[in-house]
């Protein structure tokens, strides 16, 4: 007797006709929807065949027959679920449980900036002339993975900042997977603006509850004004079987400042796009990561900045210790057109190999076309220095407390430029945590 | 409390030590002289530990304990301190942070439990005045774009902290200016005291104006060539190498 699984591709492109039962076919938006489904059935999921996916396979995820609309609404309990947040502060906080808002556990406001919905974004007339200029406007009309979360956009966050505004505090975007399905697909949608002169901080994080298969691909745009000052931190330290697919987009203008942290931890296969447009002068573009990996794990960063105005700046500092049987992978793209002169591109991947049996692929990717800018970029892959373990073991430090405080030591110029001390803090923890150490002091 | 008996160590097949004897009791202060290369850095880095040192003859023991199975951390636990030539950077973790586990960490191998806190800031407030550290310099990540005085500085005030019974100090007067070098080896004059010993490790006889030697011994290819008082480093400071590399040979 066959039992088949229906081909995750084929799933996808019959429950959009199931999704469509569910939304506003008559809205504008359900013409950008229907063409990024066409798109998605043309290419199909990406394979190692690809340049930019030869070191990540998708072949052991697509096996996995997984729900794509949770089948009933699922309640968490805060207590249950408070240390995932950045309990420590007064945040906003965007919760979904399954894919589904949760306003129970949410915290939104319209109180001169609108942090919310986007499902309200897309149906209320209210926001359509923001939604006509920003919706899919950065995120790729023909990157595959972007147009299956395209057709399927219905839900996510929503966050607008109106000019020469800034939030309270700290927004925090949740995404918890309750397990209560065995195999839970979701794909969020967020949209963030930040108008001339705002400012605005973002966590986000996605949390899976039980060891069930989650597999989340996530598209996130973000544009960025004249002034604007975005701070982007992704927390990933998911579970062992969930696997994440981030594609960020960002577009900005002049003046503007997007930095972009990404923490990488958990999760089974991990897979970060993040793309950079700038769209303006004087733009300082940053992202930096610190990735910390054990067992089978495997984190992908992918990183473009297309730099199509003089000026400039992009700054890009990815740290990574892999140990056991990890793999990493680093592709840094860095395109700068011919009318870009003046500018300061840098890109830094360092790693350490703590196991013979780790992996990590390193790639700078720089087509430059401007003869006056100034590009850097260097990476390293080695082991830690056994002079300095050496000194720290003669002064008591024990070889594993050793080794923690100088991987610590090693990924710390990442953590400086997070703005808000108690998240720093709480990744301090995470670090410590996933290196296996108590140190007489929090890290 | 110190004996290192006919060692012979090295690394990968180079023999760097060939047979050195050498015995320090509580309440000495040893300086061990030598040129470049002639083995004395090795010296220090075997008797605190390094792995990348195989011995192939001989032992060192310490309070009648053989050291060979000890690894470095166990004999900071017993009591042994290396100040270091070249202090390693550890960005992110500031002096103060880097003492507590340091003191903690010894204190957890000998079943105490942690220091408290107040005890704790009280032994950095005094210890830091012994070397006129200034309060601010705690809370810098350790070694980190220090001055080469503020490193060796920051050693002996680990020393300070930590309280070693055996202290080897490896060429700690280098890169340092003339008040700097009085700053630290008053320092170590004062940790000094008849239950404790220290080993000097220099290329020149400037430190030894400060810190007094009971014995002199210098070191050439591996071997100490000549044993005396704080006479002999005068000597040496005349004469140079050069007459005990002749010696040797005879």
């Amino acid at each position: 007797m066959e039992n088949k699984i229906m081909d995750l591709k084929d799933k996808m492109v019959s429950s959009f006709l199931a999704f469509e039962n569910n939304v506003d076919v008559d809205h504008p938006i359900h013409d950008i929807r229907t063409e990024a489904i066409k798109n998605f059935e043309l290419k199909g999921f990406p394979n190692k065949k690809q340049e930019a996916w030869k070191y990540t396979s998708l072949n052991s995820l697509q096996k996995i027959d997984f729900s794509i609309f949770p089948k009933e609404s699922n309640a968490l309990e805060y207590k249950d679920v408070k240390r995932y947040f950045l309990h420590e502060i007064d945040t906003y906080k965007i919760v979904f449980i399954d894919g589904v808002y949760s306003s129970f556990l949410s915290e939104t406001t319209h109180d001169g900036v609108d942090i919310c919905l986007m499902s309200a974004a897309l149906s209320k007339p209210m926001y359509k002339q923001i939604i006509d200029v920003y919706f899919n406007k950065v995120a790729s009309k023909d990157e595959s993975l972007t147009t299956l979360n395209t057709a399927f956009s219905k839900e996510g966050a929503y966050i607008y900042i109106p000019k020469n505004k800034m939030p309270k505090k700290p927004i925090e975007i949740l995404h918890f997977a309750t397990g209560n399905e065995a195999a839970m697909l979701l794909q969020p949608r967020n949209l963030i603006i930040a108008e001339e002169n705002a400012e605005l901080q973002v966590i986000e994080r996605h949390q899976s509850l039980t060891s069930n298969d989650v597999l989340t691909n996530s598209v996130t745009e973000i544009f960025a004004a004249k002034n604007a000052i975005v701070d982007y931190y992704k927390v990933q330290n998911d579970v062992e079987n969930a696997s994440l697919i981030d594609n960020t987009y960002i577009s900005q203008k002049s003046n503007s400042v997007v930095k972009v942290h990404t923490f990488s931890f958990g999760g089974n296969l991990t897979r970060n796009n993040l793309n950079y447009y700038q769209n303006g002068e004087y733009i300082d573009s940053t992202m930096k990561g610190v990735t910390i990996l054990g067992e089978k794990q495997h984190v992908d960063h992918h990183t473009l900045v297309h730099h199509r105005e003089p000026n400039c700046e992009s700054h890009q500092d990815y740290k990574g210790i892999y140990g056991e049987k990890s793999t990493g992978v680093f592709n840094g793209k860095i395109i700068v057109d011919k009318i870009a002169q003046k500018t300061n591109a840098f890109q830094q991947n360092n790693n350490i190999l703590i196991s013979d049996n780790a992996t990590i692929n390193t790639k700078p990717q720089l087509e430059i076309f401007a003869d006056d800018v100034k590009c850097s970029h260097g990476c390293t892959i080695g082991q830690l220095d056994e002079e300095a373990l050496f000194y720290l073991q003669t002064r008591g430090i024990p070889k594993k407390e050793a080794a923690a405080l100088l991987m610590y030591a090693f990924a710390n110029n990442v953590l400086e430029s997070v703005r808000i001390p108690e998240l720093k803090m709480r990744i301090n923890k995470l670090i410590a945590n996933k290196l296996g150490v108590q140190l007489g002091f929090d890290l | 409390m110190l004996k290192v008996n006919n060692l012979h160590a090295g690394v990968e097949g180079n023999e760097i030590l060939n047979g050195i004897n050498l015995e320090v009791k509580a309440g000495e202060v040893h300086a061990i002289m030598g040129p470049n290369g002639s083995g004395k850095s090795t010296l220090a880095s075997v008797i605190a530990g390094k792995e990348e040192f195989e011995i192939t003859e001989g032992n060192i023991e310490f309070n009648g304990e053989d050291l060979e199975e000890a690894s470095p951390e166990e004999r900071a636990h017993k009591g042994i301190f290396l100040s270091f030539q070249y202090p390693v950077e550890i960005p992110g973790v500031s002096v103060t942070n880097f003492m507590k586990t340091a003191i903690n960490e010894s204190r957890k191998a000998r079943g105490l439990d942690d220091m408290p806190a107040n005890q704790m800031l009280k032994l950095i407030r005094e210890k830091s005045e012994l070397l006129e550290i200034d309060r601010k310099f705690l809370s810098r990540s350790l070694n980190e774009g220090f001055s080469g005085g503020e490193k060796k500085r920051n050693e002996i005030f680990q020393m300070a902290m930590l309280e070693p019974k055996l202290a080897i100090l490896d060429e700690t007067d280098s890169g340092l200016d003339i008040d700097a070098l009085r700053i630290v080896a008053n320092g170590v004059n004062k940790l000094k005291n008849k239950d404790n010993a220290i080993i000097v490790i220099t290329h020149y006889q400037r430190l030894l104006e400060y810190i007094v030697p009971d014995f002199v011994h210098v070191l050439h290819d591996g071997k100490i060539v000549k044993s005396g008082t704080k006479a002999l480093a005068l000597e040496l400071e005349d004469k140079g190498y050069d007459w005990l590399k002749n010696e040797s040979v005879v």
